[in-house]
């Protein structure tokens, strides 16, 4: 089982939680267990047509999923993944 | 050929002369050096003054806003004294006060695509301490467009990042972010509140990296994102790269020119609240008390947080926060009249979208918040 770091701004819609474990081989199954577990980030995370929103980046480790293989990235146990929020606060 | 120094100077900088990595020739590297400082609020505020202190030649200085009460409990570079005064003067009073010997150049004026390319003109590198998502787009854009290093920094809560985003060298800030979120989906340090202290960590991390830039030392944060946590006490680092397809510093650039967002997004200019959900749909704090006096049966639901309610609560208001209303609308009646507040009408006019899109027309939004009925109803309540 892998963990998932919810940032700051998010939080409110996961219950609070800092981290989630979720479950999956890939990096999109585990979103999927993560907005099961939280129905309420699902429109902070996907749009409309379900992918991906433009604005979240997803790391594995300290590597933009996006530069790996994408939702498709493989996931091990223990594999840290980590939202950065889009954050503009000054 | 770079600028002598007086002995004044000397004496001034003599901590920095001592270190190997700065001395002479450094410090004139510093003396010949001009930044650009978006914004003087929270991140502006250390950004300023470190680099006045380090005896940066010429520092330009953008904001429109003036000082507020509200703003002294991070944007230090400000006083009580300074109160009502545009914030660019505040803050150049108090550099010119830590360094006479440096050329402060104030702009107050919002930072846009008309007026951009003008005002960054004269300065070899920005720092990025706006507060909203449009000017730090332009920020982005006008680094890469002008070639000119950008160093960001952003923060809310308890969380910061830092960056040095260098198109000719690495990554842009439209790399990792390549669109600003939709209005409404990340919340502004007005709504969501910032630990005071914290962009004063975030906001010295940006000057390091712009005097480390100008210096030419040591390893800049190209290619690399700091993520800071100050709950955790934690710094990550994750890394960067150039998106070939980024939309701006990419290899076939859409973008060739300035946009201003806040034109066709509707997104709040600025980290202030924006209280007003349109005339449709609002209700002021004084029509409310006289409809709660005549005994009208409103359901007035509070969006706000748990703890906001000991700073200020209406009598008979029901607790829905913000983020569990989406999972908690069973709790209403779509037949009640609601009233939806909160500190200021920002997140209840979220709220009022929540509702609308699940059916609900029988609602208003509590213009401009708990502070507007604070002001013009109950002045024993506080306003926050």
């Amino acid at each position: 089982m892998a963990t998932l770091r919810i940032p700051t701004p998010l939080r409110p819609y996961a219950e609070g939680q800092t981290e989630v474990s979720v479950q999956g081989a890939t990096v999109g199954e585990a979103l999927n267990d993560l907005v099961n577990q939280y129905p309420s980030l699902t429109k902070h995370l996907f749009n409309e047509a379900g992918e991906l929103r433009p604005f979240v980046n997803l790391f594995l480790g300290d590597e933009d999923v996006r530069h790996l293989q994408g939702v498709a990235t493989p996931l091990k146990e223990n594999d840290k993944l980590m939202i950065i929020p889009s954050i503009a606060g000054g | 050929m770079l600028p002598e120094l007086s002995h004044s100077e000397i004496h001034r900088y003599s901590r920095h002369l001592l270190i190997p990595e700065v001395g002479l020739e450094g410090q004139k590297k510093l003396k010949a050096a001009s930044v650009l400082v978006i914004g003087t609020g929270g991140l502006g505020s250390p950004v300023a003054l470190y680099l006045a202190a380090a005896g940066i030649g010429r520092i330009g200085l953008v904001d429109f806003d003036v000082v507020d009460f509200s703003n002294l409990q991070r944007q230090v570079i400000h006083g009580q004294s300074g109160l009502g005064q545009l914030k660019v003067e505040s803050a150049k009073a108090r550099m010119l006060d830590i360094n006479p010997d440096i050329q402060v150049d104030t702009y107050n004026e919002a930072f846009t695509s008309q007026n951009a390319f003008r005002i960054a003109e004269p300065y070899d590198l920005i720092i990025d301490g706006t507060d909203n998502f449009p000017t730090r787009y332009l920020t982005n854009d006008l680094a890469v467009l002008t070639g000119k290093p950008n160093v960001y920094g952003s923060i809310f809560r308890f969380d910061g990042q830092v960056s040095v985003f260098d198109a000719k060298e690495g990554p842009c800030y439209r790399c990792l972010f390549p669109e600003p979120p939709p209005p409404g989906l990340v919340p502004s340090c007005a709504e969501g509140g910032v630990l005071g202290i914290l962009p004063g960590t975030i906001g010295t991390l940006q000057a390091t990296e712009a005097i480390k830039l100008i210096l030419g030392i040591g390893e800049p944060l190209i290619g690399k994102l700091l993520l800071y946590n100050a709950l955790d006490m934690s710094f990550d680092f994750v890394k960067l790269r150039k998106n070939p397809n980024c939309k701006v510093c990419g290899d076939n650039p859409e973008i060739t020119e300035l946009i201003d967002y806040e034109e066709f997004c509707g997104m709040p200019m600025h980290d202030h609240d924006e209280g007003s959900a349109g005339a449709e749909w609002d209700i002021t704090a004084r029509e409310l008390a006289e409809r709660l006096a005549q005994g009208e049966d409103l359901k007035i639901i509070d969006v706000r947080e748990p703890h906001e309610l000991e700073i200020s609560h209406l009598e008979g208001a029901t607790l829905i926060p913000l983020g569990q209303l989406a999972a908690r609308l069973s709790e209403l009646n779509s037949a009640d009249k609601i009233v939806l507040m909160c500190k200021a009408g920002t997140r209840s006019t979220r709220a009022l979208e929540v509702l609308h899109s699940a059916g609900f027309r029988k609602m208003k939004n509590l213009k401009d918040g708990i502070n507007a009925w604070a002001r013009e109803i109950d002045p024993s309540m506080p306003i926050y």
